[in-house]
């Protein structure tokens, strides 16, 4: 495996802040890989990391092998999609494509064709006389894709990509860039605050909580055996039980998780989880019931189409002892 | 009070008031056709165009308009120069005595010009520099400075800062995206600013009386055509040319920076 | 291809450097126009002030550059009080006078004028603020001239005796409105008028629509909410444009010297003095004057809240 981008332990603190601290990682080549965290978790910050646009405070990043710490953004072989895109917005859609090539001297016939071509990869062919504030959020984007694309980047970081689009754009737009990817080669590292974009886009992610790593692994992984509280919590909000209560029902003393979906209702007597139900919740495909278990409270996911309970009565859940994830760390 | 129509007496108040600042301008043009140049009677006994041949034919209006054309244009290309760098710095970054260097700025317009003028004459003096084109253009560089610096910086807080990095992150080196991305977007808020600049160092008088010994520019020639007027409608004519000269380059700014929040002049 | 680009040229080793080094390409930025600041307008401020301190040899008629008080000490003469007094009474009067006619203006631009006529209001304001000050001055001698429009009108409308009786007035008054301290004063309001209004209007775009509609809720009638909420809030604005027309009104020598009598201002004095007279140190003198009194009045204003309007 040849590694596209390395952390070696990499912090950068502002002041007494310290956003991103003491970060270690390797990104693969021709991974999706996905940053995920709340804002704040230094996520975007390791990004610009990789862009040049911060320095480390401390700590050593290699881009393919190389040592990346005295070159500037501009000589990084490294493209960005920004969050609010930032094209150009005195030039037009094809001119802001071939700006990086005009930047690196390719002639202007020579670098128009190629934004052309680009252009007719995000599906805009016939917007290039066009200017960005003449297009849709949607269209900008693809502008921004493109611009960034053009210039063959062995890295392309797209930092919240999808944020600016409404929910139906977004769907779409997440299949394109994942097959964009996949035509490409190239290695994808984005950053995003919601957890069903980074497992649903990427084959490898990172969770960041507090300028850390608090996991790294395939979504699989990160879903189904998350390291920490934290990761439990923030990425498909799993039950997360306390030691005592593991302990309880069957497992060491230690912090665990449940995942909604591995709870099934079972009659309250005997059941390891049992208590009143406090809120139900419909989400399509399913309801979400909830029960206090005194000093927990616990929620499994009932696919449409079971028998519901009402709010206040008693019912258990049961569950395959394989799917209580046993954390590691607190 | 969106619907509550103001009333008649402060309708009356603020149309007249602005009237009050407009209608004396207009004067100077009708007495450059006046016939009678020896006072200032009004209404003028009779019209004619004569004046502005007469004024055309003085040989000694060119010189002061060549000087004050000279003057305006070296310190407005000055001002550029100095007035933009500033305007960089102080745009984005934060650091020590930056509040001190935005007063230093303004200082020069800030204080009257009998200050401005009666500081530089004392340097002069000081160092024994003689009077030369030269003295005048430092004199209105230095106050042309901030008119530039205003224009600038409010319209690079306004240009995305994400603009200059993803011109880097497209591999463009610093001056690259100083030519291909700030300078087109910062373009109409500077030309603003060097007319603006133009136009004030073109119409003043109060520093350069100070600053040019026996020079004259076109300013101070009318000056003394006041305080001892000879033909007194070809002042007029010269008014009139100044008021242009001055007036269009205003206009213009204001139409370069309309719709921002930096419309030019308010620092004056 | 490489992850790291090579680097073509100058351009990309001093992007490089000042990437490293971000407080380099600062210190190249501000360096320029920092050292034109201080050296030609910090040391010309010194110089003002090390020649106040200079004095002028009496019978030599030579500056003699000591340290000496005296210089300062002749401010005080009477003659050289009469025109620091004079000159403090004009600026406060120009001062009222200014906010007087520019709060109409004012304040119908901020609460009233909408669309297209608030651009006018604007560029109405701002084309007199700009266009040329002498040109500006020089109307107003057409306008006060014995023979000019307003004797003129007052003939026409058979006020002559009014306008002859303002002009007896003792004091202001004087042969005609041009050589008149009420033609000195017409005018410096003029001028310095769209000085006032912008300010002014400012802060009165500052006070919200809700508190006046808030004041009138509670049962205040329009002269109440004015006087008790309006005004109030505006004061800042007021504050901010008396320091324009003061100090303006304070170093300015060219008025006066064209529409008024022969009774001195600081400016006309600071101009006679450096030229005709060749007495430097004590036209430095006097025009540390006007800063002395400026520095006070901003402190004054900053305490009033008067920047905000700024």
């Amino acid at each position: 495996m040849t590694v596209a981008v390395e952390f070696s332990s990499v912090s950068r603190h502002f002041g007494a802040v310290r956003a991103v601290d003491g970060v270690s990682l390797q990104i693969a080549e021709g991974a999706f890989f996905a940053m995920l965290g709340p804002s704040g978790s230094g996520k975007t910050t390791c990004l610009r990391l990789i862009s040049g646009f911060e320095k480390p405070t401390a700590g050593v990043i290699r881009i393919f092998g190389e040592d990346v710490s005295d070159v500037p953004p501009n000589r990084r072989n490294v493209n960005t999609v920004f969050q609010d895109y930032a094209l150009f917005p005195h030039m037009n859609v094809a001119d802001n494509v071939a700006y990086g090539l005009m930047v690196k001297g390719v002639g202007r016939a020579e670098r128009l064709r190629r934004a052309e071509e680009m252009l007719a990869v995000v599906k805009l062919d016939e917007y290039g006389g066009r200017k960005p504030g003449q297009l849709s959020g949607g269209q900008r984007q693809r502008v921004a894709l493109a611009r960034a694309l053009v210039n063959e980047p062995r890295v392309l970081l797209l930092d919240e990509p999808l944020g600016a689009l409404d929910l139906k754009l977004r769907e779409a737009m997440q299949d394109e860039l994942k097959a964009l990817q996949q035509r490409l080669g190239i290695t994808f590292v984005f950053v995003t605050h919601d957890q069903h974009e980074a497992l649903s886009m990427a084959d490898s992610l990172a969770v960041f909580n507090e300028g850390k790593i608090a996991q790294i692994g395939t979504p699989e992984e990160v879903y189904a055996r998350p390291a920490t509280r934290f990761v439990a919590d923030f990425v498909g909000s799993s039950n997360v039980l306390p030691p005592d209560m593991t302990q309880r029902i069957g497992g060491p003393a230690a912090w665990s998780s449940l995942r909604p979906e591995a709870l099934r209702l079972a009659p309250a007597e005997g059941a390891a989880l049992a208590g009143p139900v406090t809120a139900l919740r419909y989400l399509g495909a399913g309801t979400r019931v909830q029960i206090s278990t005194g000093s927990t409270e616990v929620a499994a996911f009932v696919p449409a189409g079971q028998p519901l309970p009402l709010p206040g009565q008693n019912v258990g859940f049961a569950f395959d002892a394989a799917d209580l994830h046993v954390m590691d760390r607190a | 009070m969106h619907s509550e129509r103001a009333s008649l007496g402060l309708q009356i108040a603020a149309i007249g008031g602005l009237l009050f600042l407009h209608l004396p301008i207009l004067l100077i043009f009708l007495y450059a056709f006046t016939v009678e140049e020896r006072t200032y009677q009004f209404p003028p006994p009779g019209l004619t165009t004569e004046w502005f041949a007469v004024a055309w034919n003085r040989a000694d209006i060119w010189p002061p308009l060549y000087l004050s054309l000279k003057v305006a244009a070296v310190s407005t290309v000055l001002a550029l120069v100095l007035g933009t760098l500033v305007a960089g710095a102080m745009a984005r970054s934060r650091f020590f005595g930056r509040e001190q260097i935005s007063l230093l700025i303004i200082l020069p317009i800030a204080l009257p010009g009998v200050i401005t003028g009666m500081s530089l004459r004392s340097a002069f003096a000081i160092m024994e520099i003689p009077f030369s084109v030269w003295t005048i253009i430092l004199g209105h560089a230095t106050f042309c400075i901030v008119i530039v610096y205003n224009n600038a910086v409010a319209r690079m807080r306004r240009l995305s800062g994400g603009l200059m990095e993803a011109s880097a992150d497209l591999g463009a080196n610093a001056f690259q995206t100083f030519r291909y991305v700030l300078l087109p977007n910062l373009g109409s808020a500077l030309l603003a600013g060097c007319m603006l600049a133009f136009a004030l160092s073109f119409d003043e008088v109060i520093v350069t009386t100070f600053t040019a010994g026996q020079q004259s520019t076109l300013p101070i020639w009318m000056l003394n055509e006041l305080v001892r007027p000879r033909q007194r409608p070809v002042t007029n004519v010269v008014a009139i040319v100044v008021f242009a000269v001055t007036f269009v380059p205003i206009l213009l700014a204001y139409y370069l920076t309309r719709g921002g929040s930096e419309t030019a002049g308010g620092g004056k | 291809m490489s992850a790291v680009l090579a680097s073509r040229g100058l351009g990309d080793r001093l992007t490089g450097l000042f990437w490293r080094r971000p407080n380099l390409l600062l210190l190249l930025l501000i360096s320029p126009p920092l050292i034109w600041l201080g050296l030609v307008y910090l040391g010309s401020l010194a110089a003002l002030l090390v020649q106040s301190f200079y004095s002028i040899d009496e019978f030599s008629g030579v500056v003699v550059p000591e340290f000496t008080l005296r210089t300062y000490a002749e401010l005080f003469n009477p003659a050289n009080m009469d025109i620091i007094i004079r000159t403090l009474l004009m600026s406060a009067s120009v001062t009222v006078g200014c906010a007087v006619l520019a709060f109409p203006i004012a304040y119908y631009a901020a609460r009233f004028a909408r669309g297209h006529w608030k651009a006018a209001f604007y560029l109405g304001v701002m084309l007199p603020l700009w266009s040329s000050y002498l040109v500006k001055v020089y109307a107003w001698k057409l306008i006060l001239a014995k023979e000019g429009i307003i004797g003129w009108a007052a003939g026409a409308t058979g006020t002559t005796p009014i306008l002859e009786a303002v002009l007896a007035i003792p004091g202001i008054g004087g042969n005609s409105l041009s050589t008149s301290f009420l033609g000195t004063w017409m005018v410096f309001v003029y001028v310095w008028l769209p000085y006032m209004i912008l300010p002014m209007q400012a802060s009165l775009e500052r006070v919200p629509v809700s508190m006046l509609e808030a004041s009138a809720d509670l049962g205040a009638t329009r002269g109440q909410t004015f006087r008790t909420v309006t005004l109030p809030l505006a004061l800042p604005g007021v504050i901010a444009g008396s320091i324009f027309t003061f100090s303006l009104t304070m170093g300015d020598y060219i008025i006066p010297q064209i529409i008024g009598t022969s009774a001195r201002f600081i400016g006309q004095a600071v101009f006679q003095l450096q030229g005709t007279a060749g007495n430097i140190p004590l036209a430095a003198a006097f025009a540390v004057v006007p800063i002395l009194i400026m520095l006070v009045y901003l402190a004054l204003a900053r305490r009033a809240g008067a920047f905000d309007a700024l």
